[in-house]
């Protein structure tokens, strides 16, 4: 689904560059649950922005879907994030004027999926994340777990191949954390692809392989005890 | 194009608009005056205009007037506030002199008399004139006709008399062709009756009796008191002004640069400072409605390019979410065009509407400042679809600078 073969990446900072990425090389195949965990400012947001396509990188190759990924305009950017990719962000990133129901159903509009219908597929998904009842209320009048997991709505109603999600956990307390992961797991127990990063052991031990990042390099790369259960 | 027809486009949009409330306010208020000035100034411009028109509206515009009063400087033996009269004989020579450049000259003269029709009576002008007098200054006839050569060759005791006049003199609905009114003790035959001219007269409420009768009647001989003189088409009416009355001065023994022995009174260059001064007032119309046109714009622009930079962020979920490039342009030009489009509407029922209370409370009756206060459709039109075309323009630098950015990079602003 992913594979990553010598990935580089900078930050030009005034005259200098920071070299964040320094050869990466991941595989990661259909239908698995990955965490990436490392130290504060290690590289994971970039590699997962690369891999999202929010970011270009500079060197090595990145195949998403068999897809060489190289020279992409926004335009074909755009259409593969909204066709394989779902994101879920630490910070919720929903749109504060919009309902948590045209929340979930934003992604299904730049698909050119009809609006009725698109108002029922994302009710469903409200549903999934037991968040119905919700379905007409602002943002600003949820919790934060609850919002996260509004979130996690609008990633999946695309039906993606893979989620993506930075540090979704990151913001809430250890009962909404367990709630997120257990949907994770749902999800990827459905066929998903979860690309996940945390700081949190507990967080990445739900995961059924760890990838542990050191300055730009990976370090480690283990399955965990979860995935033997499959 | 499909996408204009879909709801959900103008759902975002309206979703977006009334979100930023002030944004949207602003941009309303700031298009709408533009418009709204342009309409109404423009219309107030048209409305002094035609009130102009209609004020010269009777006149044959290259027209003047030409009358005596006294010397101011001694000439030839003349002392110095000599009084003397225009003549028959100045019209002749006049007529064969300026053969090339005069079309029409009526000499007239005139008095003041009480006129009687039965037991009513009242003090009026009673004027004696040429029938070429008409094609000066049209009269428009309620009844029965003006003057004729006729009336002239035969020393005609007929008379036709103003609108008020008539009023004043005849019972309501009586017929006045035909009866008889007693001025200075002689018996005229009423042989028409004028509507009141809505424009300049010189004449105000006369009563027009044949020149021939007058100079009879009154005992003027060959002296008349005044003179008006159309030109042919293409001259230079100030020249020919200049021309005639030194000719005059030529024949009367006055001084060449005497200033006050002859009042003169040239219609063509009334009408060309009105002239010049409408479009001077055109002129600052435009200048005033394009430049608030203008700013009105800019605001929008500036606005978008303020909240394009406030919803940065949410650009940048909505590209992680899959909005192609095209798709973020598209939404906010169309918002701008939206927001021009609707305010530069409003400007225009709302300058309407002002024309429209301009017209019902100075637009009437004999003294209105203005006449039908309008505004060219076609005028509009361009107006508004210069307005629209700016604001897509306008709106495509923010659109431009939404998407410029790398969606990390909006994703990261705070
Ligand atoms: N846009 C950028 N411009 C310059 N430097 C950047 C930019 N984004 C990230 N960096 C730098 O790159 C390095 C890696 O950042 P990254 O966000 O990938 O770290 P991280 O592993 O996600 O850290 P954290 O756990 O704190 O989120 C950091 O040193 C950061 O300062
Ligand atoms: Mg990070």
């Amino acid at each position: 689904m992913i594979e990553i073969k010598k990935l580089h990446k900078s930050y030009p900072i005034g005259k200098d560059s920071l070299h964040v990425l320094k050869g990466i090389d991941l595989h990661i195949k259909e239908g698995e649950f990955v965490s990436i965990m490392g130290s504060s400012g290690s590289g994971k947001s970039t590699l997962l922005n690369i891999v999202g396509l929010l970011d270009e990188h500079d060197e090595g190759e990145y195949y998403l879907n068999g897809k060489l990924i190289k020279n992409l305009n926004e335009k074909k950017a755009a259409i593969l994030r909204n066709k394989f990719l779902g994101f879920v962000f630490q910070s919720f990133n929903l749109i504060s004027y919009k309902t948590a129901l045209e929340n979930v159903a934003l992604p299904l509009y730049y698909k050119g999926v009809p609006r009725k219908e698109r108002l029922k597929i994302a009710m469903e998904y409200l549903d999934k994340v037991e968040l119905k009842d919700w379905a007409n209320h602002l943002p600003n009048e949820l919790s934060g777990g609850q919002k996260q997991r509004v979130a996690i709505a609008r990633a999946l109603v695309t039906k993606p191949k893979v989620v993506l999600a930075d540090e979704p956990t990151g913001a809430l307390d250890s009962t909404t954390t367990d709630n997120v992961m257990d949907l994770l797991r749902d999800i990827n127990d459905e066929g998903m692809t979860v690309f996940v990063i945390t700081h949190e052991e507990e967080v990445a031990a739900q995961t059924k392989r760890i990838v542990r990042l050191k300055d730009g390099i990976i370090i480690s790369d283990n399955l965990t005890s979860k995935s033997k259960a499959v | 194009m499909k996408f204009l027809f879909d709801s959900d486009t103008w759902q975002e949009i309206y979703g977006s608009i009334r979100k930023n409330k002030t944004r949207t306010a602003i941009t309303i208020i700031g298009v709408l005056w533009g418009i709204f000035l342009l309409v109404v100034l423009l219309g107030a411009a048209r409305g002094i205009e035609n009130n102009f028109n209609k004020i010269f509206g009777s006149f044959a515009t290259n027209s003047v007037f030409v009358w005596t009063q006294s010397t101011d400087t001694p000439f030839k033996g003349f002392q110095k506030g000599r009084r003397f009269s225009l003549t028959l004989r100045d019209v002749e020579i006049l007529k064969s002199e300026f053969s090339k450049e005069i079309r029409l000259l009526a000499p007239r003269n005139r008095t003041n008399n009480l006129i009687i029709k039965d037991f009513k009576s009242g003090n009026y002008q009673v004027s004696g004139d040429y029938p070429v007098l008409d094609k000066i200054q049209k009269k428009d006839l309620m009844y029965g006709r003006f003057l004729n050569d006729n009336d002239i060759l035969s020393y005609a005791k007929v008379c036709v008399i103003s609108e008020d006049m008539y009023k004043d003199l005849f019972d309501k609905g009586e017929e006045p062709i035909g009866q008889y009114l007693k001025i200075n003790s002689i018996n005229y035959k009423l042989i028409g009756v004028y509507k009141r001219s809505n424009g300049i007269s010189f004449d105000g409420n006369a009563a027009y009796i044949p020149f021939t009768t007058f100079q009879k009647v009154y005992n003027r001989g060959d002296k008349i008191d005044w003179m008006m003189i159309t030109a042919n088409e293409g001259v230079d009416i100030e020249q020919m002004e200049a021309d005639v009355l030194l000719t005059l001065k030529n024949l009367h023994k006055v001084h060449p640069d005497d200033k006050r022995a002859f009042g003169s009174v040239n219609l063509g260059v009334e009408i060309g400072k009105v002239t010049g001064f409408l479009t001077g007032m055109q002129f600052l119309t435009w200048f005033v409605g394009i430049a608030t046109l203008i700013a009105g714009v800019f605001a929008i622009g500036n606005i978008l390019l303020i909240t394009v930079k406030e919803r940065t962020k949410e650009i940048g979920i909505r590209r992680a979410l899959g909005a192609t490039p095209i798709s973020i342009r598209r939404q906010i030009v169309l918002e701008s065009v939206f927001l021009t489009t609707v305010a530069g509407m409003l400007g225009i029922v709302f300058g309407a509407l002002v024309l429209f209370g301009i017209d019902s409370m100075v637009g009437s009756g004999d003294d209105a400042i203005m006449i039908n206060p309008t505004v060219n459709i076609p005028i509009i039109l361009i107006a508004f679809l210069t307005l629209t075309v700016l604001g897509s323009l306008i709106g495509l630098i923010p659109a431009y600078m939404a998407t410029i950015v790398k969606p990390i990079e909006a994703l990261r602003e705070e």
